[in-house]
């Protein structure tokens, strides 16, 4: 297991195997707090920190973690480090954190932290471990804020709050596209994401469950 | 009676755990290619919502809230940052309990259950159901009508997207979208129909 190399666990998760498009994990949060770009930003951070410590302190201690208990001690483990987010952003960022409300919380629950913990930390050594948690939180944060983007600057015409198209309600051009802000487009959004993610890497399209029946020749089909 | 009568249709329609809040995605997307087995996973987060609420709610409300300690003689000691950690580990214990009980006593419906129960754990609807429970200040009996309506609205929506999941394999779908693309468009579509509901007054 010794082939890893740095910059292939930082960089593989962004785009060949990104946590959310290809292993469908974490998707759960990815949704919910990307109706504006700042608590997207918020979110990835958080989430990429507490995936790269939650790796770093389980692969150090992964030869003393008995095997029957170890979902318990990786939860243990991840749980404490949430906790530390939760209340560093209800100390310094207290509207952000109200925003948030229960998704910080939901970081414990995210398939992607514990996946990592499980597939990864548990049999390298903690630096490597530490890395692959960033690249796996990376690659999450590219899909959250490319979302944060496109939904708050055609939602709202604004990024970060700070206006960018002017509305036509304020005398500009743009007319804002309401259901950006609601929840469907989201889900809307991550399906064209993962299109064009596959179109670009062919080799992340699924095999159909079921072909048109293959030994019929096109033009016999008509 | 109508004030849980509401908040009830409230959390199975216009809180929708899966098709509003997005939760319970990771388990929502995997385990919904057939109906039976979605149904199967449905019943399981029902029976455990509705366990685990009301016992994280005893939790919070006698051991970890701001004075909660009073019955103990310590009125000043405020335990709220456990939430997080006690919530999980209150979850992942019923779970268990459960899981072995049903194996003694119903084992068919443990059968039935099967594989689903500790997957149950991982489920992000059940989490963010407790947490919902603290942020909104419910009651006991609040809590528990809340676990019922939201642990059903999440079956509904898993029971239907694998209704329409059934028949769309059947589907030429464009090659980059098959699979997991579609299924994000479905459960938009969806989500866009259940939207429909948030004008309901109650």
């Amino acid at each position: 297991m010794s082939k890893h190399t740095a910059k292939e666990v930082l960089l593989n998760p962004v785009f060949a195997n990104n946590p959310i498009g290809l292993q469908i994990l974490g998707i759960c949060s990815a949704l919910a707090v990307t109706s504006n770009l700042k608590t997207a930003l918020v979110m990835s951070i958080a989430l990429t920190l507490v995936t790269g410590f939650s790796n770093l302190f389980i692969a150090s201690i992964r030869a003393q973690i008995p095997g029957s208990i170890r979902m318990i001690v990786q939860m243990v483990i991840i749980a404490s480090l949430v906790i530390v987010v939760d209340q560093v952003l209800k100390a310094f960022a207290y509207s952000l954190a109200k925003q948030l409300s229960v998704f910080v919380g939901l970081i414990i629950t995210n398939c992607i932290v514990m996946g990592r913990a499980e597939a990864f930390a548990m049999q390298n050594p903690p630096w490597i471990s530490f890395l692959d948690g960033i690249g796996n939180g990376l690659g999450y944060s590219a899909v959250l804020i490319s979302l944060g983007i496109v939904r708050e600057l055609f939602g709202a015409g604004k990024l970060m709050g700070i206006e960018v198209l002017p509305l036509v309600k304020d005398g500009g051009w743009y007319v804002p596209n309401g259901m950006l802000l609601l929840p469907p487009s989201a889900f809307f959004l991550i399906g064209l994401l993962i299109w064009g993610l596959r179109m670009w890497r062919r080799e992340q399209i699924e095999k159909p469950a079921f072909r048109m029946a293959h030994q019929v020749v096109d033009k016999e089909a008509y | 009676m109508e004030h849980y009568l509401s908040l009830f249709v409230r959390a199975v329609f216009i809180e929708n755990m899966a098709l509003a809040f997005f939760l319970g995605m990771c388990t929502f997307i995997a385990i919904s290619k057939k109906v039976e087995t979605a149904i199967g996973l449905g019943v399981a987060v029902v029976v455990v919502q509705t366990i685990t609420i009301p016992a994280n709610y005893l939790i919070y409300a006698y051991l970890l809230r701001d004075g909660a300690l009073a019955w103990a003689g310590m009125p000043d000691v405020d335990l709220s940052f456990l939430g997080l950690l006690s919530y999980i580990g209150v979850i992942a214990a019923i779970v268990q309990i459960l899981e072995m009980l049903l194996d003694k006593y119903v084992p068919s419906l443990y059968n039935a259950l099967g594989v689903f129960l500790p997957l149950i754990t991982v489920n992000c609807a059940i989490m963010a159901g407790s947490l919902f429970m603290v942020e909104r200040d419910y009651n006991f009996g609040e809590s528990v009508v809340y676990g019922l309506g939201s642990g059903f609205s999440w079956a509904l929506a898993i029971a239907l997207l694998a209704g329409i999941r059934e028949k769309l394999k059947y589907s030429d779908v464009p090659e980059g979208l098959q699979g997991l693309g579609i299924t994000f468009i479905t459960i938009g579509l969806m989500s866009l129909g259940f939207m429909s509901f948030s004008g309901v007054q109650l």
